[in-house]
């Protein structure tokens, strides 16, 4: 079945949501159908679409986007490509894990990685990352560790190997050393 | 059967193999066959496309290395662990050398992409890998002179892709030198026919003139 | 048949019985021998019964993800291998494949039948390990587990001898593969094919009317086929449960559609039915690597028009899009999902990890068993902690 055959036949099912095809896959423009389709796909005798293989978080620059794959045991002939686009603020999209029970670490590694919140998921929170990290490492704005910051072991080993140290490195240092918040915020205000 | 026999099967198995670790030629890869080698007393033979960390080759004399400094190799490798900075002669006009050239052995993950890339043959990946050390800092950053190695040594650990290299490289040569002389060659012809075409047209141009200077030559 | 043997457990009720007992909230790993990797779980037991398990992971968290989004194409390739550290071919054929779907690059017929022979011995090195480690978690403390790897390492060995690394391999290249193989290392592929199905023998004859092993494992760990479907379970732990699908048969990917071979089934779904499904699906393997090595024939090993991937990757962009491959990696299905925005970088670089997925259904296959089952049904899940993390 090709993709406009999908889409049509779910449009005839369930003619209130709105489908656009982007690329090879469908969008499913309003996020909170997405439950009402994914049902459908998966009880209708003519799709049969019960296996989810894959979901993944992807970070447009302007949008946050999550990705689903969808595979059918019985009909091994096609398989269907769904997306989500939420805002970068406030990113929520139901949850599929009553229905699809392997959703449940994927979508837990979209909200760790992206900060997606899935409504509806019993047990949201941090799988791949230490849980009281704050941020969310994948999106294109994370601020990474800054390579630049030097701690007090390396200015020695510099020194003892004649290199000569700026003063805002030796400074950075002792402020990392005389400890305070992260890292990150201190480079930031010392960069400042 | 009786309640245990599988486990006597089983159990016969594990004797059958311990017997025939006696019995059976060591190394011969039968079933039962010892296959363990008493390292480091005994080492077995590696293979020659065993891919370890890298170094750089010369050809007669270190100064002489095949490796221009190019950048291909450092852009190239996934963990981005070399360092490369060409060489500048007195006028500051930059060399075909690097002046320095580091690789950070405690980075570099034995991929062989490097080798892979390099246009000028100048960097093969060794056999090396007993170099552990307990300074992490200093013994594995490793600087150009000390990934210095001679063609002999790469054909000792490599002989098919050393006689490869040094026959592309010797085709390389020939090819170069033939398009040297067939320049040369255009470039003499084309000089001798612009001298000949001048003189007719003197010739053409002034005819006493050019006679007294011709008799004069 | 050894049912009636296994002692049933008794839970004793401390309200009938009118003992005041606790439950006790028990930490196995991220240091644990039996949990194949840093991989923790935290188990609530009543006595020795599980009430409850959480599988907690993340200790071999590598960013491999975000790396991808920082290098090139080609560069990434030996960070596949890092994945699945045990099966370092069939990473670098997923990817390889994903990228040549993305850029739409056609391969060679020897470089397809290359790949085939070497993933199919990649599946040979990853079960017979696996089984191994099964019944080094039962307790037949590594005498199964050097038997297996006796036959692992020679066809180690070959892969030393083709890519230049045992495990490492980074053989792979987008449009073919590195090198050709040489007429002697097919030599010594064919050897170890010969040998391999007198190994098997004696290795089923080990293990599979072992009481010991019928009793632990018959059982132990069912796995419903609706809940398998469901949680996304791939590869033969699906196949246990009894469900018939099988990525090389339903994609078709590569050459498979020129071979002939089954898919075996499992009935029960339980942990006996996972080690048997595996000892069944290496002597398929052979069949197909009897007939790749037949059918294999002279010719390149590499596209002759690959776009400007070989000699400098840093060039390699390839056209704006996205791409979602999928193989049957011997654990499962190992996708790649790639979004392209016509850099030399990707945009977007997910792994969709087999191992990870399938640790979904760990609680539900657990609760009501002792915690010495728990242990045994984690080894027949058959995770690596490189891939459940990356």
């Amino acid at each position: 079945m090709t993709l406009d055959e999908i889409k049509r036949h779910i449009e005839q099912h369930l003619p209130d949501v709105a489908l656009k095809p982007v690329r090879e896959s469908l969008l499913v423009e309003n996020a909170a159908d997405l439950t009402r389709v994914v049902e459908f796909l998966k009880d209708d005798g003519v799709l049969q679409l019960n296996y989810l293989s894959s979901v993944t978080g992807v970070d447009y620059l302007t949008f946050l986007e999550c990705v689903y794959h969808f595979y059918s045991v019985e009909n091994k002939t096609y398989s269907l490509q769904l997306r989500v686009r939420v805002d970068r603020d406030d990113p929520h999209i139901p949850s599929l894990v009553p229905i699809f029970r392997g959703a449940e670490f994927q979508e837990r590694e979209a909200y760790d990685m992206y900060g997606i919140q899935f409504d509806g998921h019993p047990d949201l929170r941090r799988i791949l990352m230490w849980d009281g990290f704050a941020g969310h490492p994948m999106r294109k704005d994370y601020q990474q560790e800054d390579s630049e910051v030097l701690d007090g072991d390396d200015i020695e080993w510099l020194r003892k190997h004649d290199v000569s140290v700026s003063e805002e490195h030796i400074k950075m240092a002792e402020s990392l050393r005389t400890g305070g918040e992260s890292e990150e915020t201190q480079s930031e205000q010392a960069e400042a | 059967m009786f309640f245990g026999w599988g486990i006597l099967r089983g159990m016969n198995i594990t004797l059958m193999n311990f017997f025939r670790s006696y019995t059976r030629k060591r190394g011969s890869g039968e079933i039962g066959a010892l296959t363990t080698v008493q390292y480091p007393e005994e080492r077995l033979p590696v293979k020659e496309k065993f891919r370890n960390f890298p170094f750089l080759i010369y050809d007669d004399k270190p100064e002489d290395l095949r490796c221009v400094a190019c950048d291909i190799c450092a852009q190239d490798c996934p963990p981005r662990c070399i360092y490369i900075v060409k060489d500048t002669d007195e006028a500051g006009k930059p060399m075909k050398k690097p002046a320095v050239f580091d690789i950070d052995f405690t980075v570099c993950m034995n991929c062989g992409i490097c080798e892979e890339v390099c246009p000028f043959d100048a960097i093969f990946m060794d056999h090396e890998f007993e170099i552990a050390d307990a300074d992490r800092h200093d013994k594995l950053l490793y600087h150009r002179d000390d990934l210095l190695k001679t063609n002999e040594h790469f054909h000792k650990i490599r002989p098919n892709d050393g006689r490869e290299v040094d026959a592309r490289l010797a085709e390389a040569k020939e090819a170069k030198a033939k398009k040297d002389e067939a320049r040369q060659k255009a470039a003499e012809a084309k000089a001798a026919a612009k001298a000949k075409a001048e003189a007719e047209q003197a010739k053409e141009g002034e005819p006493p003139e050019e006679k007294k200077e011709t008799d004069a030559q | 048949m050894f049912e009636k043997l296994r002692v049933k457990t008794k839970v004793i009720d401390s309200g009938a019985s009118g003992l005041d007992t606790q439950t006790l909230e028990v930490n196995v790993g991220p240091q644990h021998p039996s949990t194949h990797g840093v991989f923790r779980m935290t188990m609530v037991l009543d006595g020795e019964v599980v009430k409850s398990l959480r599988p907690v992971m993340g200790y071999l968290h590598r960013n491999h993800e975000q790396i991808a989004e920082n290098i090139t194409y080609s560069a990434s390739m030996p960070y596949t291998d890092r994945l699945d550290y045990f099966n370092s071919m069939s990473n670098n054929q997923a990817w390889a494949m994903t990228v040549e779907q993305l850029a739409e690059v056609e391969i060679p017929d020897r470089a397809e039948y290359i790949r085939v022979i070497m993933s199919e011995l990649t599946r040979l090195v990853n079960h017979v390990s696996v089984i191994g480690f099964l019944l080094n978690d039962m307790g037949a403390f590594f005498t199964p587990t050097l038997f297996a790897f006796r036959e692992r390492e020679k066809i180690l060995d070959v892969f030393e001898a083709v890519s230049g690394s045992r495990m490492m391999c980074n053989y792979l290249r987008f449009g073919g593969v590195n090198r050709d193989l040489t007429d002697e290392q097919l030599g010594q592929i064919k050897v170890i094919v010969a040998d391999f199905p007198a190994f098997l023998d004696e290795f089923e004859t080990l293990l599979a009317q072992n009481e010991i092993v019928c009793m632990r494992t018959q059982n132990v760990g069912v796995l419903p086929a609706e809940l398998a479907i469901n949680a996304s379970v791939t590869g033969p732990m699906l196949r246990a449960s009894g469900v018939n699908y099988d990525i090389r048969k339903v994609d078709q990917y590569s050459v498979y559609d020129r071979f002939e071979f089954k898919i075996p089934l499992g009935e029960k779904g339980d942990v006996y039915d996972r080690y048997y499904v595996r000892m069944l699906e290496m002597r398929e393997s052979l069949k197909i690597l009897n007939q790749a090595l037949e059918q294999i024939e002279p010719g390149p090993f590499m596209a002759p028009k690959v776009p400007a991937c070989l000699k400098n990757p840093r060039n390699f962009k390839p056209p704006v899009g996205e791409a979602y491959c999928r193989i049957e990696a011997p654990k499962g299905e190992l996708g790649f999902y790639v979004v392209s925005d016509g850099s030399k970088e990707p945009w977007r670089y997910h792994v969709r990890a087999p191992s990870f997925i399938n640790l979904t259904v760990l609680e539900a296959m657990c609760i009501g068993y002792k915690l010495a089952d728990a242990i045994v049904i984690l080894g027949s899940i058959d995770i690596v902690l490189g891939e459940v993390d990356r």
